[in-house]
């Protein structure tokens, strides 16, 4: 972190941000609601203990969610000039990009965390198995991170946020569909394509094996969408 | 701190913004960039920022050149940009502190430099309300303490008092000057009496290119033309221009005369001089021998305003 020093002050700018204002607050609560109505249905009407409807559910609400949550945070900062000074500032791009890609992968975290009470909650009266509970929110927090990536990127390529939001939107619900396309392809590519899929690797990691190859995708695909969202920010030096 | 441009041109598209500027600042000079919206001013500072990359040419300020020594560069700079753009959301102490560590500046010291800042841009009433509560003249002093905050050697304002109250111009204005003796400043406006007041050195930018530089005193010598008078007389002739001007324009010097106005029996003419004639005494003179009484007699050299219409309108 030493090398880059200037990632903390602007995650820290970015997160005040997003709790002074009632974006973090309302992101919370909705995603709650969905995902505790989910829950409750499963509890109460079908009768089963489980946090499975928790990681079935959670991947598409992220999918509606993150690009809600990452549409501002370039984007805005183009729209209103502020861009301008922060870019003057003595601080390498790619501080801004990773300060703000931490700030809002945070505030994901913050919204998955209450989602813990409802496996306390069913802890006394099923039987729990703790290790794939553990490696699914692992899962859900690479996912998300991938996602908040991608969207980082999106925001980096305009001064629209809707823009944003749904370029982010495209992406994130592509890669989250593929492997369930892949019916539709030869089989020589419906392998490669398989890898692709964020859908397929937070499925392996979420049945309670964190295989290297699966964190491998999750760190790899943050990486290059935080390289494409560093390199777009350079694009003024063209 | 001395800043060096060399050379430097800008495309936008295929509209140039800049072409093939040159200009040397001093330590503890005071450069006024002047120019019509357009000229290329914003730009060129943009430039010297590292805010946008020039086509070619380049920019040193102490030696350091703005590519190879980006970050050492901006980390000299204090920048004020045009739009003055700030987050509404902040306070303006929280904006100031986050100004202040994206500088780099040593973390016992923020608090101190703080209170400075809000002491001399006089922030101290408004310190915890939100920027986006504040009026124009607090956002520009924001704006303000926020480029002085680090110690910069090398302060660049786009149009620093623009939207200030004239109390308020003065107030910057002095806050320049007292700053100045330390520090190399590039400052832009539009606003003629701004140069006059603060600059030591003028820069006239027009169509991206420099038309003039030197101090407002020479710039206004250099360009300085026919002067002209204007005299104001109560007579009792009825035809002024029949009966008295002629008798003005044989003054020796006087090019031209012209009547501006005539009521009841007080005529008012323009004489229009040659460069370097003084035609006062003359005309005072001519007045007592034919007994006119003489109520205004004045001069005007060229403004600074003419300087910059006569370069900026061809």
């Amino acid at each position: 972190m030493n090398a880059l020093p200037y990632i903390y002050p602007i995650y820290r700018r970015e997160l005040q941000s997003y709790f002074n204002s009632p974006v973090a607050y309302v992101v919370i609560i909705v995603f709650l609601v969905i995902i505790g109505w989910f829950f409750t249905s499963s509890l109460f009407l079908m009768n089963v203990a489980t946090m499975s409807t928790v990681f079935d559910m959670v991947p598409w609400v992220f999918i509606g969610f993150v690009p809600a949550i990452t549409m501002r945070l370039l984007a805005e900062e183009k729209k209103t000039g502020t861009i301008e000074l922060l870019v003057t500032k003595p601080i390498r791009d790619v501080e801004i990009v990773l300060g703000k890609f931490f700030a809002a992968w945070t505030l994901l975290a913050a919204a998955l965390a209450p989602t813990l009470i409802y496996l306390l909650a069913i802890l006394p009266i099923g039987e729990v198995d703790l290790g794939p509970v553990f490696t699914g929110y692992l899962g859900l927090l690479l996912m998300g991170g991938v996602y908040v990536a991608i969207g980082v990127f999106a925001s980096s390529l305009t001064e629209n946020q809707i823009v944003a939001f749904i370029v982010t939107l495209l992406i994130v619900l592509g890669l989250f569909l593929i492997d369930k396309m892949l019916m539709f392809l030869p089989e020589g590519l419906s392998t490669t394509l398989e890898f692709l899929s964020v859908d397929y690797h937070f499925a392996s990691i979420a049945r309670g094996v964190v295989d290297s190859r699966d964190l491998l995708y999750f760190l790899s695909v943050m990486a290059f969408s935080l390289l494409l969202a560093t390199v777009s920010l350079e694009r003024r030096k063209w | 701190m001395s800043i060096t441009v060399r050379n430097l041109t800008k495309h936008y598209g295929t509209q140039k913004a800049i072409d093939d500027i040159s200009f040397q600042v001093k330590t503890g000079e005071i450069l006024g960039f002047l120019g019509p919206n357009g000229a290329g001013k914003s730009t060129t500072m943009k430039i010297i920022t590292c805010y946008v990359p020039p086509t070619s040419g380049t920019v040193e300020i102490d030696g350091l050149n703005i590519f190879d020594n980006s970050l050492e560069v901006r980390r000299k700079i204090g920048y004020l940009p045009e739009m003055n753009p700030l987050y509404p959301d902040m306070n303006v102490l929280d904006y100031l502190d986050y100004s202040a560590r994206l500088h780099g500046v040593e973390k016992t010291k923020i608090q101190t430099r703080i209170k400075d800042m809000v002491q001399v841009c006089g922030l101290s009433s408004v310190r915890h309300k939100d920027i986006g509560e504040l009026s124009k003249g607090y956002k520009q002093r924001v704006g303000l303490a926020q480029a002085l905050l680090h110690e910069p050697e090398v302060l660049i304002l786009d149009e620093p008092t623009s939207g200030l109250d004239p109390n308020q111009i003065v107030e910057i204005r002095n806050l320049i000057k007292q700053l100045g003796l330390a520090k190399t400043f590039i400052l832009s406006t539009h606003i003629l009496s701004e140069v006059q007041a603060t600059c030591d050195r003028v820069l006239i930018i027009n169509e991206g290119t420099i038309v003039a530089d030197g101090t407002p005193a020479q710039l206004q010598q250099d360009f300085k033309g026919a002067e002209s008078v204007t005299i104001e007389l109560r007579t009792a002739a009825s035809d002024p221009l029949g009966q008295i001007a002629p008798k003005l324009r044989s003054l020796t010097s006087v090019t031209g005369v012209e009547l501006l106005s005539r009521k009841d029996s007080i005529s008012r003419f323009q004489l229009h001089v040659e460069k370097g004639g003084d035609v006062r005494e003359a005309a005072f003179r001519l007045a007592v021998a034919e007994g006119w009484v003489l109520l205004e007699l004045s001069t005007r050299s060229t403004s600074l305003e003419e300087v910059f219409h006569k370069l900026t309108m061809s």
